[in-house]
Order: C-alpha cells, then structure tokens, then sequence
C-alpha cells in the first residue's frame, strides 16, 4: 500500500504542479476567484475529514484489540463523515453551478481576468473532484471492510486490511488537508 | 505494519493538536502577510501532514522500508517541481519581446 | 530426452481449456498471454511503420493526404511506445522470470498480475478503438494546444486508452518491487541476484514514481477537451509549455522503463555465451539504480526549442550528460566480460552483440542531442528519429528477441531451429541499419520528421531506408514463423540447454506450476561459470 500511496503522491503531485504554475503567474485573478469559495463549508469539511481520520484510526485501534463491535461502529462513523464530506462538496459545487463560476460552461467572472480565473476554478475542479473520486472509493473500501469486520473476518493477528485501507484514507485526508489552504485560503485578508 | 498498539489518548491528543492547527491556518489566512501567507499555510499543512503520517499511519513506529517509502514519494516531487519551477522562474532572466504572462 | 512430447506435468499442461488460462494466477501463464497480446500490437504497430515507409517512398505525397499520415506516425508511435516497448519484456520475460530467478513460487500478488493483464489488454481496445473509429492525428506526444482543443480526432479515446493501460504498468511495477524485497530464496542476498533483477527493480521503481504523471497529464488533457478549458491553451491563459513538463516528466523516464529491462536481458546473455562472470557486478547493479533515478532529472532535454528558459535548458542539458554515464559504465562492463572469454555465436548472442553495437551509437547521438546548440539544429528532423530508433529499435526490440530466444527453451520445452534464428538476426540486423542509418544523413541534412512530403534531393536516402525496412520487416516474421513451428516440432529442451547459471535454470523445461519442485538455497554468486574450457555438449544444444 506504501508503495500504491506513492504513486498517488505523484498523481496528486502533477496538479499541484500545475497549479503552483498558475498561481505564481496569476496570483491577483486566483486570489480573487479563491474569495469565492465558500470558506466556513470548507473549513467544515476540513474539520469534518479530520475527526474521520480519528474515527479511522479508533477503527484499526479496535481491530487490532479484538474489539469487533467497536471496531464497526468507528468504521461506520468514517464513512458517516465522509459521506457528509461529499454532500458538503456536493452543495459547494451547486452553488458554483448557481454563481455561474463553472468553467466551459457560462463562465462569468468581473473582479479579474476571467480567464484566469476560468484556469483557478478548472485547476478548483479537477482536484477537489480527484480528490472526491478517492473519497467515493474510499468510502466503498470502508463499507466492505465493515462488512467483513461484522462477519468476523479480521482478528488481532489479521488486522492489515483495515490498517491498508486506514492508511489510504489518511492519504486521502492529506491531500485536502494541502489541498484547502491552496484552494480556499489564498487571499482572505483582502490585500490583493 | 507494526505490532506497536498505540494508546487511545494518542490518536485524540494528536486529532486535537490537528483541529488547533486548523483554527490557526484559517486565522492566520486573514492576516496579511503577502508572499508569506503561502509559505504559513503550507508549514501548517506539512505539520499536519507529519502528524497523520507520523500517528495516524504508524510510520513512527513503522520499519524502515515505509519511511523510504513516503520520503521517496515527496523527493520526487521536489525533483519535478524544482526542476519545472526552474524553467518559470528563469524565464524573465533573458529580454524576449513578448513573455507569455 | 524424448523428441517428441513433453510428458512431465508442467505449467503448460497441468489444464487446458480457454477458461484456464483467462483465469490463471500462474506468473507463467500470464506471461504467455502479454506475449501474445504484445506481438499483437508489434505487427500492427509495424503495419503503421510499413506505410510509413511506403509514403516516403517518393518526394511528393501521393499516397496518403496529409492528415492520415499524421494519423499514421501517431498510431504508430502510440502502440509502439505503450503497447509494446513499455510493457514488453518486464511483462512478458519478467512476470516469467523473476519469481524462477529468485527462487520463489510466484509474484507477490498473483491476482493482481492477472488483473494487470486485463487492464493493459482493456486499455489496448480503447485505443484500437479509436484508431477504427479514423485514429488520432496529434503524434505520440499530444503536444497542446492542439490535442486538447484544435484536434478533431479521436484523441480522448486514445488518451483514456493510454491511461487505462498505465495502470498496468503500475501494478506490473508494484508486484516486482515487493516480490524482489520479500520472497528471494534463502541464501539470496541483494548482491547474488541475477542482474536481470536488479533491472527489472530499477524499471519498477520508474514505472511507479513516473506513471501517476501521465496519468494525470491524460485527465487534464481530456477534461480540456471535454469542457473547453484552457488549462494549456494560450488563448485562454494557459500554457503549453506546461503540458510538456508535465508530459516528459514521465515520458523520459519511460524510454528508461524500455531500454534497462533490456539491459538486464543482456547481461544475462553476455556472461552465458562468454562463459564468464559480469565484469564489475555492483557497477552494473548500482548503474541500473542510477540510471531511473537520473532517468527524472533530464526531461527538458525534449524542450530545448519549445520555449523553455534557456537556463533551465543548461541545467537539463547538463543532467543529460550526466545519465550518459552509467548507460557508458554499463556498455564497457559487457565488454570487458566477453573479453577472454569462450564466446559462441547462438541467436541469442548474436542480438545481444548487436545490441551493445546499435545501443552504444544510439546514446553516442544521444549525446549530440544533450548539447543545446546542436540539438537546435537537428530538432524535430530525422536525427532525432533514427537516435530513437536506434536506441528502441536496435536496443531494445534485439535484447526482446535474444531473449526470448534465450528463454524460450524454458517457457515452452522445445529448442528453436539454431539455424534459422542466426540467419533471422542478421537480417534483422542489416535491415535495421539500412533502415535507419539514412535517416541520421537525413536529419543531419535538414528533413523534417512528421512530413509526408519532402524536397527531391532526399530521395535516394529515403528509399535505402524503405528498402532497409522491407529487409527487417522480413526479420521479423522469419522468428514468428520458426517459433510457431517449434512449439510442435522443436526438439525438446533439458533443463538447462545453455549450461547456464541462474535459478531458472535448475527446474525443468518447461517448469512446473509452482516453479520449483524442492525450494532452492542459493550459496553462491549470481554468474559463477566454472573456469576454463566451455562444458557444453554439442548433442544437446543444436536442433
């Protein structure tokens, strides 16, 4: 799974790289479309994926202690989270849809170039949509391996299913949790 | 993996250093410090990167190969974007008539 | 040994019908299937190559328009580059070899292997796909803006093609790494370990760090298209010169993934057919480790008159000397080990000896590219094709064809006609260098690559290098048919025709499904050939 979780490293790397890219050339038209972005949903969810990191880890805790029923509930709770993670992202993106700020389609944008920003809220989409896919991926993980938990499948000596899936989902999280300033938190203090 | 068993009050002493750190890169996202407003953001980002990986993913107490493993995932990255960044960044260094910016 | 079947229960035999095959988990059998699937793809990418040819022929450019041989070179260099030199040897000799030449009774992950044969054949529909549906007209490289906005071809298709297949490489990738670090034999220590491994490691390594990039270059590719973004068109903002970092990131390390799988083919065969151990083991092993990580540092070198700082264009230039060298530490070690050595000239050395030759003037004009000021000029022609031709082409597809010459008397049982493998090679050989040594000439003196048409006077050099092309394209189909034909008349094999060191080498021909029929203990080195004269019977080894 390390090795797996370089690989995404690398994914995740090209967009940031683009990204990086962009917004040192752009800094003015991405701070100003990074405003647009709803910053209390956002720092939600981040806090929202973070308590599901925890979740994640009392789950893999519990497996390895032999703790079946415990270890469920934590496995359940991570997929609660992560779930209202994706409905938040979800009411996030309609509202773009309601701000016209969709790129390629009715793209309007006043306080800076609007193709800049069109590239912002293009770079805003693929990554928070990436990173969406590897929660909805995720999420399916989780379900089947609380399935398996509840049928008895995992033990104190066999826990390394829930530990590999534990550490895909705490890659998942620190992807946003790079991903959220880089997005959400260019220029709040309103100098650019 | 490793056979360590990390105690409970860990994983909630380290979840809430995590949401302290997240108080703070929002607050400080309204303070204006120019060019250093990225550079926070991302040291708040990496220490809360550390802690996952360190706590919540066991490489504290991980062998050796794991630790490879992920510093071989960022050093690539630096590779790219240091060697990317050193196109962008050179490019105004020569007089061309027009510079795509 | 009998002549006729091979009555042992082996992988081969132990159950027949289509469903045990498509379902097997057995390293061996998949290999098989890559095999088959990849000769696939070879012959079509070759048929592209044909008409190639064909169109060059003459000056002006009667026989296709010009869109279609724009669509020819692309479906030509896609297929090639991803369908077949990526995965070709790591996935058809390596998935054979490295769990037999560490000991060991299969891959780490055996579903997962078979899960990356399906992907990467799912991936290939895709993109026959789009080349039926009329192909794509962009070349191999997708440069934007074209591909992701201006193309009118079916350039998605193939791109998802394309990504869909990288993810075979990487579960290819990951299976090796993890398989090389926690199942060799007891005994096996890193540095008793064939270099074939250690270069299917390196190769891993690559596949694995660099994949995600393309991968995520195709998603941003294709979401450009899709919604009419401009995350790379200069109309809107975008640069192009970031899609080309972004796609050389990986694509120069993947011509690495090509050529060290090839590499460690031929330090197989070199110390064979000299009888004696590699010079300098831990060079060549730490120069394959050199080569993939240096391999990442020089992709600006496809840059250099792109637009690409100038000074960042030193740096890559710089760097490309740098990866020069270990490839160098490699050449001369191969050398020094046939020097006073009992060489013999069976097919498999034959290629192998080719290739060092054809190799080493490939990276030589490697060279000539890594100075700025000559690649200013010879950029985008002919030279830089038959640099990588020579590389791909008389490297890469020779070592592939020593080597499954060299093991094929392991995978299937039965040796090949030695004859008419040795009269193959050097057709292959000849043809390959008519084919291609013009086309140095021709780059030289100024043809631009990816034009169907071009001034009179380069004709003749273009119709030595059809010419050279028909004669190879012969090569290549002369091994097709004896190999075929081997599988039911070939005599059959011993365990170990060659006399040859390595672990493989100790279980039968062909093996038996788990490999080996007592786990082995390995005691010595990799390649202690005994020293003096050479112990082979002359009745075991000719067919």
């Amino acid at each position: 799974m390390w090795v797996f979780l370089t690989t995404e490293v690398m994914f995740f790397g090209g967009l940031f790289l683009g990204y990086a890219v962009y917004r040192g050339s752009y800094s003015h038209a991405f701070g100003m479309a990074s405003e647009h972005l709803d910053i209390v949903l956002g720092t939600i969810n981040t806090a929202v994926l973070l308590c599901s990191s925890l979740t994640m880890a009392l789950a893999v805790h519990a497996t390895q202690l032999g703790t079946r029923k415990t270890a469920v509930m934590f496995l359940l709770l991570t997929i609660l989270l992560g779930s209202v993670f994706l409905g938040i992202k979800g009411v996030e993106y309609y509202h773009k849809y309601d701000e016209s700020l969709i790129p390629g389609h009715d793209f309007h944008f006043e306080n800076a170039d609007p193709r800049h920003a069109q590239i912002f809220f293009s770079f805003y989409f693929v990554m928070t949509g990436m990173h969406a896919l590897h929660m909805v991926i995720g999420i399916g993980l989780l379900a089947l391996m609380a399935y398996w938990t509840y049928a008895g499948r995992f033990s104190p000596e066999h826990a390394s299913p829930i530990e590999i899936t534990g550490l895909y989902w705490h890659f998942v999280d620190i992807v946003w949790v790079f991903l959220f300033p880089l997005l959400y938190l260019i220029d709040r203090s309103g100098s650019m | 993996m490793s056979e360590h068993i990390i105690p409970r009050k860990v994983y909630f002493t380290i979840f809430g250093a995590l949401m302290v750190l997240l108080a703070f890169t929002v607050g400080i996202a309204y303070v204006h410090l120019g060019e250093l407003n990225v550079v926070a953001a991302m040291t708040i980002a990496v220490t809360k990167a550390l802690l996952i990986i360190l706590y919540f993913m066991h490489v504290r107490y991980s062998f050796r190969l794991s630790w490879v493993w992920v510093g071989a995932g960022f050093f690539w990255l630096i590779i790219m974007f240091a060697l990317t960044f050193s196109d962008y960044f050179t490019r105004d260094w020569l007089p061309v008539p027009t510079g795509w910016k | 040994m009998s002549s006729v079947a091979l009555h042992r229960d082996n992988y081969l035999n132990v159950s027949y019908g289509i469903k045990s095959w498509l379902l097997t988990r057995d390293h061996k059998r998949i290999a098989l299937l890559y095999l088959m699937s990849i000769t696939l793809f070879f012959f079509l990418g070759g048929a592209f190559a044909v008409l190639i040819r064909l169109e060059l022929l003459t000056p002006a450019g009667d026989l296709v328009q010009a869109e279609t041989y724009n669509k020819l070179f692309t479906m030509h260099g896609v297929i090639m580059v991803f369908f077949f030199l990526i995965p070709s040897i790591p996935a058809v000799l390596g998935n054979f070899l490295v769990p037999l030449m560490i000991g060991a009774r299969d891959l780490a992950f055996p579903r997962l292997n078979l899960l990356s044969w399906y992907v990467y054949t799912i991936g290939g529909i895709f993109t026959l796909t789009a080349v039926v549906m009329g192909g794509v007209d962009t070349g191999w490289t997708f440069y934007t803006p074209y591909s992701s906005t201006y193309a009118n071809t079916h350039v998605i298709a193939t791109a998802l093609g394309v990504f869909i297949t990288g993810f075979s490489s990487i579960l290819t990738g990951l299976n090796f790494i993890v398989t090389i670090h926690t199942m060799r034999a007891p005994g096996l220590t890193w540095f008793r370990l064939p270099l074939f491994i250690w270069s299917h490691y390196a190769t891993s390594i690559i596949m694995v760090l660099g994949t995600p990039v393309i991968a995520i270059t195709i998603v941003l590719i294709a979401v450009e298209r899709a919604f009419r973004l401009g995350i790379f068109n200069p109309a809107l903002g975008g640069d192009p010169l970031l899609f080309q970092h972004l796609f050389w990131f990986y694509s120069h390390p993947a011509v690495y993934i090509m050529i060290l799988p090839g590499m460690g083919v031929i330090s197989e065969l070199v110390t064979c057919f000299s009888r004696k151990r590699i010079f300098g083991y831990e060079f060549v092993a730490f120069s394959s480790i050199a080569i993939a990580v240096l391999g990442f540092l020089v992709w600006g070198h496809h840059m250099f008159v792109s637009g690409q700082s100038p000074y960042a264009g030193l740096v890559f230039s710089f760097l490309s000397f740098m990866v020069a060298i270990p490839s160098a530490v490699k050449v001369f070690n191969w050398t020094a080990t046939m020097y006073k050595g009992y060489i013999s000239y069976d097919a498999p050395m034959l290629y192998a000896m080719g290739f060092i030759g054809l190799f080493t003037t490939g990276g030589l004009t490697g060279l000539f590219l890594a100075s700025l000021a000559v690649d200013v000029h010879v950029t985008d022609t002919y030279f830089i094709v038959a640099h990588f031709h020579y590389i791909m082409v008389g490297g890469m597809v020779m070592a592939y064809l020593g080597g499954i010459h060299f093991w094929w008397p392991k995978m299937t049982g039965r040796l090949y006609p030695e004859g008419w493998a040795r009269f193959a090679a050097l057709v292959i050989f000849i043809g390959f260098n008519l084919t291609f040594f013009p086309q140095f000439v021709l780059g030289y003196l100024g043809m631009p690559r990816r034009y169907h048409a071009y001034p009179p006077e380069f004709q003749v050099l273009n119709v030595m290098s059809t010419a050279g092309a028909s004669i190879l394209a012969v090569g290549y189909l002369v091994p097709m048919l004896y190999l075929i034909w081997s599988l039911r008349y070939g005599k059959a094999a011993g365990a170990n025709p060659w006399k040859a060191t390595g672990l493989e080498w100790t279980t039968t021909s062909p093996p038996p499904t788990e490999n080996f029929l007592e786990a082995p203990i390995v005691k010595e080195g990799a390649y202690e050939y005994p020293p003096g004269a050479p112990s082979r019977d002359e009745d075991e080894k000719v067919a």
